[in-house]
């Protein structure tokens, strides 16, 4: 018994350095070298295109930021406050939860203040609370808004939207999307 | 290879099966009435606790009713005493379908011990004083005499004398064999008659250990042992039980979670009918009839676990003589040589058969009466008839100074040659053609001379080739033994369509063979009777005794085959695996049931908390309490309607093990899910309508 | 048709994985790769044994026992001083007492459970070193008991089952590490994030918003828990995160790892037992299974969320988005959850518990069949075949012979040890969660209140003493009382099956073989498949029925309907049944 110890104490040593610290080391190494951007968190100026944001500009009660294509909510803080990347994960309610319908009608009654009826990923929140994605539909609700608040035609954002939409991946893997930082940096040409 | 030669093979049914047989067992109906009586006092006596424990789902059934009683004073309601009469009926049902199988064997066990008990045996003493003493109290070793018309006392040999014995008793056969000190004939059975003649028996087996004791014991299933796959089966509902305690247990507190008040009679009631009840209360039953069954056919198993190995046999090694071909060979034909005429043949034939009292020898005569009239002859004159001798391998007779001969080709040609004669050409294709059609050819000589051929001819059983067919179908593989040279043989094995023979067999080579066929991963079964077999039987998985054979071959088979037919080996395979497939149907019938049981209770248990699971009634039952105490009933009175089918155990038809399969899982686990969903139903309208809620 | 494809794409993948990584794992496990024999010939030298010290079944269970209870040691103590070592840039302290012990026999077993959120409570050190660790560790041993138990099987008359110590160096050497890090390197190219670099500050120059952007050593980390279906991710939302599954392809190929192990490990039994068709029949009973939880699943949730309806969006094209990343969808979420649930994986890309009631109850449900379709690598195998035995015993005794599985015949004490690996988990997770429900630090946890709040708790210790460690993550899981009886439940699950699978391995390996023949009972056509899902559903369903019948089943009832409206037309098949009788007899 006591050689499977010694056995077990030194494998687990050289478990550690070999899985836990070549591997990791090693990966780290070719990331670095061959993939920086994207190792580092695929960062733009003005984020990262894999994190959502808030921009909204933190109120939990109404849209405040129109100007802006709004991505979904976040877990912790319902209302627009997506993009606190310190901690990701989703709110959990189950599908028959009492909170999730009070607070999902709270989002609804925000969105329709300023003139949107908003679909069901505008009002539900993400696996990890930090989607950066919204579907095409999404986007063209909240087309109204963002005209009326920067003045850009209708047909414009539309168009814009089109153009901004990410087909899945070889056509058939996940969904098509819009990264809503690009939307918005393509709107901030725009303008 | 004795059993080709010696023995009168009790009937060699001609279609390759064994006759129905009536012997020890005898016939008796499935619900005799006696039976029944004995069966329902059992009933009671087995609810023992100390009796219950052994079997461990019928025990928790017995813990459950406790508890409902004691529920049911303390909150009485009808419904609550209504699952615990019904549970307690459970028990009492199990033990029911137990005593019935045991019920059988004790009626056979009876009618033997009166047997046993009237014996008294003359003891030869030191100086051959006879002395009266009770059959009890005989040892191993001592002498006895019996004479025409005593019961021989106990097992024994024989070593002085001849008799004519009624074995009836203990084989059911009415016709009177032959006894004889020496060779393979010499051993007699307690509890058997002598009707004529005076022999002197040395006992053989120690006190209470004569085979009629074992007999009884064995019908009486006294100290029955559970078998290998007896006990793996008990693991697995002991599995099955132990698995749902806990899942009926954590109700109570789910119940409570979900703000429910869960019923203990209901909680009781649901863990009984989820625990295989069905196949634990038959297990013991369905043990005991499938020894019964092999009892039946005058087949004496010494233990369960032989019965089990029975149905795996892969290999089965039968005697031609008795088993493939009928017992006899008989003279078919005349075949003259070196320009003798055909009757020259059959004439010198007929007199040297004339003292041939064996079948061959009868064969002949009468061919030779049938075909060219000579008539059996009184021989007035001097003469002197020569026996068969195995050194010899030729008997004859000499007369009138003829001096004839019979026998193997080249026995009879080294006697020819050495007298001076000389073989005719055409001897030798003669008698390989008739040894290559599976005949055996026997030379006739007189004289130095060489008079011609007899051809006498196997004949293969009506039916046997099918039965093989089914057999091979089964994976189950038919090895011929015999005697015979290859060639004659190859010709019959042909014929009969087994898989493979073993010619010019001796002892040792069927030993080797087994051994061969185990090594390569079979099962085999064998049946046997000379002291020579005993080491391949003893060898063997299955190793059945001819009743009619040496002690030696009774000892170190596993079954005794009381009709001493050879062919009882294919029912005997047929038996053990009835006895599993029984087990297996039966067990998973028992837990197909689990689903409609489930839907009867399980909405019954929570609808007044959750209104919604009503859905789950998919049977619509009447209420709660009508669901619950309709799936117990039912869950009863399954086991009574199935002892019969433990007691006769489920049909089994030699065919793919696909083919078995499919039918089963249909029958049993289709049918075992559907089933109770109609019973159940059935019994909730019954009482509904008679204003039971 | 987007999903379809997925699937297409996925099976594809899998397929030709099982050919060739089959083989290409039974030449490593039969000792013909040598490549890495400059590391592996070394840590042989150290630890004193190699190839040639064949263990008898009680000293390759006494190894793995050593093994786990130092590695487990190890593991708490990492956690518990992370504090003072290296690799910490944002200075975590240490992880309390229950919370470590929890975590560390949860990498250890394989399952990944965690009580805690990745990014905010480990530090690099301790995810490399503990958890990225065990990810591979806890794969090979289940690979190593699942191979043993296959020399079990194709062993004849042998009192070995091979080396513990062997079997695991070449699981991790040959088999896990270079997968993984190509892997790796793909989900790199992706975006998944692979720094020492602590988090990145970031203001975004168009609304003037700043953001903290947590990174780590993920992508590397993300492979292997694949792989070796851990499910543990580094950060909190697992495979939800962006930084750990960026995109579509990320997302395929992270379920085409978790199948890829338990999958070709049919192909290593075929092998190894001398016959494909064994391994492939084994390989058809999961498919199957798999097939119909993932059409079930994948259905529900395509279904609207009855809780955003009633807030007003009562049109949901996209089915239930609520927990659901946009660019995977509602179907191809629920493809994720199914692969991750019917292995041991527990990794999600999207919350489980917002999943709708019959969605979850077929994530639920799929683990309660105890990960057999295709399982948790080693285990997945290992388990089906405890099933395969119990199957094959029922079916034998139904065509009148000794039971026999491979020419190895079934008797009592196969039986009495497959019986008892099955009977832990459901055992386990029944009582657990029945004490759980009993007692007020049990009560607590769930966020949720009613049947989803009893479908959280069970869901809680279904997952753990499953080793999957997914979760309907509104429980609250980091309490001294989930910690500690987590634990209790994950090594149950663990260890309480693999003993009697290796006794097995033992048992059978010293047996010599039944030849076969037209009247043995095969095991590998339609018929056995048939019996071997019967059983696995029998047992799976006999079990927990009366559990999820309060649980998930009364949730979706509560609107009287499965499934919405769809489920209605099924069930009402069957009433017709019930008035056929009454009206007929009466």
């Amino acid at each position: 018994m006591l050689d499977q110890l010694r056995r077990s104490v030194i494998l687990a040593v050289v478990f550690i350095v070999l899985l836990g610290f070549v591997y990791g080391l090693l990966g780290t190494g070719v990331a670095q070298l061959f993939f920086r951007h994207q190792a580092d968190g695929s960062i733009t100026a003005n984020g990262s295109t894999l994190i959502g944001q808030n921009w909204n500009g933190y109120s939990t009660t109404t849209i405040l930021d129109q100007q802006w294509f709004h991505g979904r909510p976040d877990a912790d803080n319902p209302l627009m406050a997506n993009g606190k990347a310190g901690s990701s994960g989703s709110a959990n309610l189950g599908p028959r939860s009492a909170v999730l319908v009070r607070e999902a009608h709270a989002l609804v009654v925000a969105w329709e203040k300023v003139g949107v009826h908003p679909t069901a990923d505008l009002v539900t929140t993400s696996g990890s609370g930090l989607d950066p994605d919204i579907s095409q539909r999404d986007a063209l609700v909240q087309i109204p808004m963002v005209s009326r608040a920067t003045g850009i035609a209708p047909s414009r954002l539309r168009a814009l939207v089109v153009k901004e939409t990410q087909g899945a991946e070889l056509g058939f893997l996940g969904t098509s999307y819009l990264d809503v930082l690009q939307l918005n940096e393509a709107l901030a040409k725009l303008r | 290879m004795s059993s080709t030669d010696t023995a009168p093979v009790a009937s060699a049914g001609g279609d390759g099966r064994a006759p129905a047989p009536r012997g020890v067992a005898g016939q008796r109906s499935l619900f005799d009435r006696e039976i029944l009586r004995y069966a329902g006092v059992e009933a009671l006596k087995k609810l023992d606790p100390l009796v219950q424990v052994k079997k461990p789902v019928m025990f928790i059934v017995l813990v459950g009713t406790v508890v409902t009683f004691i529920e049911s004073i303390t909150h009485t309601t009808l419904f609550s005493w209504s699952i615990t009469v019904w549970l307690f009926l459970t028990v009492l049902f199990a033990n029911f379908a137990e005593a019935m199988a045991e019920g059988r064997g004790r009626a056979q066990a009876d009618s033997l011990r009166r047997m046993r008990s009237e014996t008294e045996a003359r003891r030869l003493t030191e100086g051959s004083v006879e002395e009266r003493v009770a059959a009890s109290h005989l040892a191993k070793g001592d002498l006895v005499v019996c004479e025409a018309g005593d019961l021989i006392p106990s097992d024994g040999e024989i070593v002085e004398g001849v008799a004519s014995v009624d074995e009836s008793a203990i084989t059911g056969e009415s016709a009177p064999v032959i006894r004889e000190s020496g060779g393979d004939r010499s051993a007699v059975t307690g509890g058997t008659r002598v009707l004529s003649d005076r022999i002197v028996v040395r006992i053989t087996a120690e006190r209470g250990h004569t085979f009629l004791d074992r007999m009884i014991s064995l019908v009486e299933g006294a100290n029955r042992q559970k078998t290998p796959n007896e006990i793996a089966l008990t693991i697995l509902l002991a599995v099955l039980t132990i698995v749902f305690i806990p899942v009926v247990v954590v109700l109570q507190p789910f119940g409570h979670y979900s703000g429910a008040t869960v019923s203990v009679v209901i909680l009781v009631a649901l863990l009984v009918c989820l625990i295989p009840t069905t196949i634990g209360a038959l297990l013991s039953a369905i043990g005991i009839a499938g020894m019964d069954r092999l009892v039946q056919r005058n087949v004496l198993a010494m233990s369960g676990r032989a019965v089990e190995a029975a149905g795996d046999v892969q290999t089965l090694l039968l005697d031609k003589t008795g088993t493939i071909t009928l017992g006899n060979r008989m003279a078919s034909e005349f075949f003259p040589a070196g320009g003798h005429s055909e009757h020259q043949v059959a004439d010198a034939a007929q007199l040297a058969s004339l003292a041939d009292e064996t079948p061959e020898g009868r064969s002949i005569v009468v061919l030779a009466k049938e075909r060219f009239g000579i008539r059996e002859r009184e021989l007035t004159g001097p003469h002197e008839f020569v026996p068969f001798s195995a050194t010899t391998r030729m008997s004859g007779l000499d007369v009138d100074g003829r001096q004839i001969r019979k026998g193997a080709a080249d026995a009879v040609r080294r006697w020819v040659t050495e007298h001076g004669g000389s073989v005719p050409t055409g001897l030798d294709d003669l008698v390989e053609s008739i040894s290559r059609q599976g005949s055996t050819p026997l030379v006739v000589a007189e004289d130095a001379e060489i008079l011609g051929v007899i051809e006498l001819k196997d004949v293969v059983k009506e039916g046997i080739h099918e039965r093989f067919a089914e057999m091979r179908a089964a994976g189950i593989r038919t090895v011929m033994i015999t005697g015979d040279n290859p060639l004659t043989a190859a010709a019959i094995a042909q014929e009969a369509g087994v898989d493979d023979f073993l010619a010019e067999a001796t002892p040792e080579a069927k030993l080797e063979l087994i051994r061969a066929e185990q090594e390569g991963g079979r099962l085999v079964a064998m049946t046997g009777d000379g002291t020579n077999d005993a080491p391949a039987l003893a060898q063997a998985d299955v190793g059945v005794a001819m009743n009619t054979g040496t002690t030696a071959a009774k000892e170190a088979g596993n079954m005794v085959d009381l009709d001493s037919n050879p062919t009882k080996l294919i029912d005997i395979v047929e038996i053990g695996k009835q006895l599993l497939i029984t087990r297996g149907s039966l067990t998973t019938f028992s837990i197909a049931n689990d689903v409609a049981k489930y839907f009867a209770i399980i909405p019954a248990l929570f609808v007044a908390t959750y209104p919604q699971l009503k859905i789950l009634n998919i049977m619509r039952l009447h209420s709660p309490t009508s669901a619950v105490l309709s799936a117990v009933i039912f869950n009863a009175l399954v086991i009574v309607a199935l002892i019969p089918l433990a007691l006769r155990g489920v049909r089994w038809r030699p065919s793919s093990a696909q083919a078995i399969l499919r039918r089963n899982v249909l029958i049993y686990g289709v049918g075992g899910i559907v089933a109770p969903f109609i019973f159940i139903k059935l019994i909730d309208l019954f009482l509904t309508a008679v204003h039971w809620y | 048709m987007d999903f379809f494809w997925t699937i297409v794409a996925m099976v594809v993948l899998v397929a030709i994985a099982w050919r060739f990584l089959g083989q290409y794992m039974v030449a490593v496990y039969e000792g013909r790769v040598r490549y890495l024999g400059f590391i592996e010939r070394p840590i042989y030298r150290l630890l004193g044994t190699g190839p040639e010290h064949e263990q008898s079944w009680k000293r390759y269970a006494g190894s793995l026992i050593a093994f786990s209870g130092v590695t487990l040691l190890i593991g708490y103590l990492i956690m518990r001083i992370q504090g003072s070592l290296p690799l910490n840039p944002q200075h975590l302290g240490a992880v309390p007492p229950a919370l470590s012990w929890n975590t560390s026999v949860s990498f250890l077993t394989n399952t990944n459970w965690q009580n805690y959120a990745g990014e905010t409570t480990m530090s690099y050190f301790t995810q490399m070193s503990v958890m990225m660790v065990q990810q591979f560790v806890s794969a090979a041993v289940g690979i190593a008991v699942a191979v043993a138990l296959i020399r079990g099987f194709s062993r004849k008359g042998s009192s070995t089952i091979g080396n513990f110590w062997v079997d695991t160096v070449r699981g991790c050497l040959y088999v896990l590490f270079p997968v993984a890090f190509v892997a790796g390197i793909i989900f790199v190219s992706q975006g998944a994030v692979q720094t020492l670099g602590g988090p990145t500050h970031i203001k975004d120059v168009l609304n003037g918003v700043t953001q903290v952007i947590a990174l780590g050593p993920v992508a590397f980390m993300e492979t292997i828990k694949q792989l070796g279906t851990d499910g543990g991710g580094f950060c909190n939302a697992n495979g939800a995160h962006p930084f750990e599954n960026p995109t579509g392809l990320t997302n395929l190929l992270s379920l085409v790892l978790i199948l890829l192990v338990p999958v070709a490990l049919t192909y290593v039994f075929g092998t190894m037992v001398g016959s494909i068709r064994q391994g492939v029949a084994v390989l058809a009973a999961m498919t199957i299974i798999f097939g119909c939880w993932l059409t079930f699943t994948a259905y529900a949730e395509h279904q609207s969320n009855p809780a955003v309806a009633a807030a007003g969006v009562t049109h949901q094209p996209g089915g239930n988005m609520e927990g659901k990343e946009v660019r995977f969808g509602d179907t191809q979420s629920a493809l994720y959850g199914v692969v991750s649930t019917q292995t041991s994986t527990g990794s999600v890309d999207g919350a489980n518990d917002s999943y709708n009631a019959m969605g979850g109850f077929g994530l639920l449900t799929g683990m309660m069949l105890g990960e057999v379709s295709p399982g948790g690598v080693g285990s997945g195998l290992y388990t089906i075949l405890l099933f395969a035995i119990i199957a094959v015993f029922v079916g034998g005794l139904m065509i009148g012979r000794t039971p026999e599985y491979l020419g190895k015949k079934i008797q009592a004490r196969e039986v009495k040890l497959a019986g008892f690996g099955i009977l832990v988990m459901p055992i386990t997770v029944l009582v657990i969660t029945g004490v759980a429900v009993s007692i007020h630090a049990g009560r607590a946890g769930p966020l949720n209140a009613g049947p989803h709040g009893f479908s959280e708790i069970l869901y809680a210790f279904t997952s753990q003493a499953n080793n999957n460690g997914s979760a309907f993550a509104g429980l609250s899981g980091n309490t001294a009382f989930y910690n500690v009886m987590g634990g209790v439940a994950m090594l149950f699950g663990r260890f309480v099956i693999i003993v009697p699978t290796l006794a097995l391995a033992g048992s059978l390996a010293a047996k010599n073989l039944v030849a076969a023949s037209a009247g043995t009972f095969r095991t590998d056509n339609t018929m056995f498949v048939g019996l071997l899902i019967g059983v696995i559903l029998i047992v799976g369903g006999l079990t927990f029925f009366p559990a999820v019948s309060l649980g998930p089943i009364v949730e979706q009832l509560t609107h009287h309907k499965f499934f919405g409206a769809a489920f209605g037309p099924v069930l009402s098949t069957f009433t017709p049944f019930g008035h056929l009788l009454s009206g007929g007899i009466l």
